[in-house]
């Protein structure tokens, strides 16, 4: 068992690893995202209040569960950084930092899309909305803290502080948020907290939430492995790697 | 024979007596020394004063002199300006000592170097927060803020901002051996410093309002206590890492 | 099925402006990701494979790599 870790924890043996498991996430993530696709755009019944403008549910939400996934995973790769000063949960980091901005900047985008039709405006200062935003910007400053430093091990060590200092103020922020929307906007129409949505609605859903947690394994395997090249170009294995080819 | 042996007990003793006072003297002198260097160069804490005077001075002409809309604005400004305030001098917190190897000396000592950012961070505190608490009323005179949220404003200010310098620190202590780390500073602090605008603001409103203000107060507090514990580590380790890097 | 025809399938009950930018942007980000990875791949192998190339001639003609 530890020495499976320990080869795990190896960025050689983290490779291999990854190399056999990716293709088996691109798949899942391939046919979840493409089914739950069809399945919420065209078979899913429409909403009886918001019509057919419901179905942005089947993007917003999964987007909005892995915005805030991310944060967290990308923390407790950090602190296992940080504690056991283990590379490997840097470069994984590294790697999925800029899919959670993007997710989290498209859960922002579908969320003031959809705000048209049921709000009437483009931006609402709804909980959510805001609580979004400023996760956005956390994101953002974690990835121009790690690129401010010229040293890599700074840059990464900054970053992982900062990923834990954040992750430590995001539920702060969330429920200061919501008490904040509570205080000034009262029993405002939510978008997504709705009691009881049929099978047939939350099914789609759920295959779309599982289809973007693949996708994001899939592109943190693969990603993690651009990274582990990069910065171990220097090493015998990549060299043989490399070599293997030509 | 007995000589070095003699020797060795007395640096053994006196080593005993500076570790056992050791934490005490080294907070005070920490202390000590930042409120001097403030002392000698008084304008890294009469700044922030004067761009909080300034901030809010820009507000009635940009929006209008409207003693009704001023009011109901005021509290929200208030706490901005103040809040933008405290976080232009967070930039020079640790910047200086960083430069001119002080913070080299306080790695190298045997003191945690937790509480030893902890003494700074007070000092910042005391040079910023709390002068900016105190003045806030005056400029909420001028915003024509409500009678009887005067002395919430002040307190709340007084407490969110030990908040603000505790969190602001950290953002200082990760940007402070880069070269531009100003305006990295505020994209890195601005989302954590939300909660304590919210509950600030907040309990200002809540005193024109005429509601209870001590959930307010409350939370702030409980904010406060929250970045007390773990604030003072994640400086610690920043500034290790700005050092090294 | 929800729709009638592919028409209707298209109008989205009349909200076709919002669904389909929301579901455009999510994909367009999907996309966008894998395209960014297989070029950051492909660039990196071509660096890595020169180098070693490099290497090996450098090693075959017997000069003393600087």
């Amino acid at each position: 068992m530890w020495a499976f870790i320990h080869k795990l924890g190896s960025p050689k043996g983290f490779y291999a690893f990854s190399v056999r498991l990716s293709p088996w996430f691109w798949v899942a993530a391939t046919t979840l995202i493409g089914g739950g696709l069809v399945w919420g755009l065209a078979f899913a019944p429409a909403d009886y209040q918001q019509g057919d403008s419901f179905r942005i549910i089947y993007v917003h939400v999964p987007a909005a569960f892995l915005a805030q996934s991310i944060f967290v995973v990308m923390a407790l790769a950090g602190l296992v950084f940080m504690v056991w000063r283990i590379k490997l949960a840097d470069m994984a980091a590294t790697a999925m930092a800029p899919l959670g901005a993007g997710m989290t900047f498209v859960a922002l985008l579908s969320g003031a899309v959809w705000g048209v039709p049921t709000w009437g405006t483009w931006w609402q200062w709804d909980a959510r909305l805001t609580s979004m935003l400023l996760l956005f910007f956390l994101y953002i400053g974690v990835i121009a803290l790690r690129s401010a430093f010229d040293g890599r091990d700074s840059g990464s060590r900054a970053a992982s502080v900062l990923t834990m200092v954040g992750v430590i103020n995001i539920p702060i922020i969330k429920y200061s948020v919501e008490w904040w929307y509570t205080l000034h906007q009262p029993a405002t129409f939510s978008v997504t907290s709705r009691p009881a949505m049929p099978t047939e609605m939350w099914l789609p859903l759920l295959i779309m939430v599982l289809g973007f947690y693949s996708f994001f394994i899939a592109v943190t395997l693969t990603r993690t492995r651009n990274e582990i090249l990069r910065r171990e170009s220097a090493k015998r294995w990549v060299r043989d790697l490399v070599g293997e080819g030509n | 024979m007995s000589c070095p042996e003699a020797r060795s007990d007395v640096v053994g003793r006196g080593r005993k007596r500076e570790r056992d006072t050791g934490i005490g003297i080294a907070l005070y002198a920490t202390m000590r020394r930042d409120l001097l260097l403030l002392l000698r160069r008084p304008s890294t804490a009469l700044n922030p004063l004067a761009f909080f005077a300034l901030v809010i001075t820009l507000f009635p002409i940009g929006i209008s002199p409207d003693p009704a809309l001023l009011s109901a604005i005021a509290p929200g400004l208030l706490w901005v300006a103040a809040l933008l305030a405290a976080l232009l001098s967070l930039d020079g917190l640790f910047r200086n000592d960083v430069e001119d190897g002080t913070l080299e000396q306080l790695l190298l000592s045997s003191r945690p170097l937790p509480m030893l950012a902890l003494a700074k961070v007070a000092v910042h505190w005391l040079s910023t927060g709390l002068p900016l608490a105190l003045m806030a009323p005056v400029l909420g005179v001028m915003l024509s803020l409500p009678l009887g949220s005067y002395g919430v404003l002040a307190l709340s200010l007084a407490l969110g901002s030990a908040t603000l310098s505790l969190i602001g620190a950290i953002g200082a202590a990760l940007t402070a051996g880069l070269p531009r780390g100003g305006v990295l500073l505020s994209l890195l602090v601005l989302p954590l410093y939300v909660p304590v605008l919210i509950f600030g603001a907040g309990a200002v409103q809540a005193a024109i309002a005429g509601t209870g203000v001590a959930a307010h107060l409350a939370l702030l507090g409980a904010l406060l206590a929250v970045a007390l514990v773990f604030a003072p580590w994640a400086i610690a380790a920043s500034l290790r890492i700005s050092l090294n890097g | 099925m929800a729709f009638d025809s592919f028409t209707a399938f298209l109008a989205m009950g009349g909200y076709a402006p919002y669904v389909w930018p929301a579901y455009g942007a999510t994909l367009l980000l999907l996309f966008a990701v894998v395209l960014h990875l297989r070029l950051e791949r492909r660039r990196l192998w071509r660096e890595l494979r020169r180098r070693v190339r490099r290497e090996r001639r450098q090693a075959r003609d017997g000069e003393v790599p600087s």
